[in-house]
């Protein structure tokens, strides 16, 4: 059926990591470095997809169930915490946070 | 079938480049959703329709969902554009660029000999409901109390003690109403409150 090389699924989910990478350390709102985390997260489920494709295993979607579940509590309690930041300090630009005395 | 592959990770990479980019923040999570919706794609094409269905029902449709309405409920549109474009200067995106740029030259480079293709017919729903009851019964368990933790946490954070209740008149009997819901939306909507 599909012969594509294992090769470029894996470049692709390396190219997505980077590009999440990029952008966790230039912005400073809070809220895009959480998108962007979650780019991360979701490249390294397409790379594990994409092993388990090749092996022709449903282990690659096991993997990436996990790795959904814990993108789903992080993210729940990162933006609850991004509330709590916003309502204590008016501000959820990082570079003032870190200097801020809780 | 291949060219479906390469598009929709052309696609991909595209809109995860101008979702990181983007200042308003409504627009990076539609470009988010997109980006999402073009790797659900691979999915299916690699032979993964069950994770397809998830990476877009779960992924696409609960947790940006959740983004969307913390940035509503925070107010970040319109009024963050003008701090982001402060922040965003061209010569800050040229170091990040070039770590990057070194590591997928590494990922490529250590990447260059696995030319196994992607075997053919598709992983169901049936052999992954079967490993996950099988094999993965543990990991099920872990997650389940990982997302446990989540939902204690998420809920012991957003709770607010509300010790004067905020009363407002009723408007059909004009009688004192508790309205304890008001001030969270008080606080993202008055004037100046929006995120420095």
């Amino acid at each position: 059926m599909t012969q594509i090389p294992m090769r470029d699924g894996l470049i692709l989910a390396g190219i997505l990591f980077s590009l999440g990478l990029i952008g966790l350390l230039v912005r400073r709102n809070l809220i895009f470095i959480l998108m962007s985390l979650e780019v991360m997260l979701n490249s390294a489920g397409l790379a594990f997809i994409v092993a388990g494709s090749r092996w022709r295993q449903a282990d690659g979607q096991v993997m990436f169930l996990f790795i959904l579940a814990i993108a789903a509590a992080e993210v729940a309690v990162g933006l609850a915490l991004t509330l709590r930041i916003y309502l204590r300090f008016r501000s959820l630009d990082v570079d003032t946070l870190s200097g801020m005395r809780g | 079938m291949e060219l479906i592959f390469y598009i929709a990770g052309a696609v991909a990479v595209l809109s995860t480049v101008l979702m990181v980019t983007r200042l308003h923040a409504v627009h990076a999570l539609l470009y988010l959703i997109v980006s999402l919706l073009s790797v659900a794609i691979e999915f299916f094409v690699l032979g993964a329709p069950f994770a397809a269905a998830l990476e877009a029902i779960v992924y696409a449709g609960a947790i940006i969902v959740l983004f969307l309405f913390v940035v509503m409920m925070l107010n970040l549109g319109r009024h963050t554009v003008e701090t982001e474009k402060q922040w965003l200067t061209p010569g800050i995106w040229t170091g990040p660029a070039i770590l990057a740029g070194i590591l997928i030259v590494e990922i490529v480079y250590l990447v260059r000999g696995a030319s196994a293709t992607v075997a053919g017919a598709s992983v169901g729903p049936k052999e992954v409901g079967i490993a996950l009851f099988g094999p993965y019964m543990m990991g099920v368990e872990l997650a389940s109390m990982l997302l446990l933790a989540g939902l204690v946490g998420a809920y012991h954070l957003g709770y607010r003690k509300v010790t004067q209740p905020q009363t407002q008149p009723d408007a059909r009997t004009g009688q004192e109403r508790v309205d304890a819901a008001r001030d969270l939306v008080l606080a993202s909507s008055e004037k100046g409150s929006h995120v420095p």
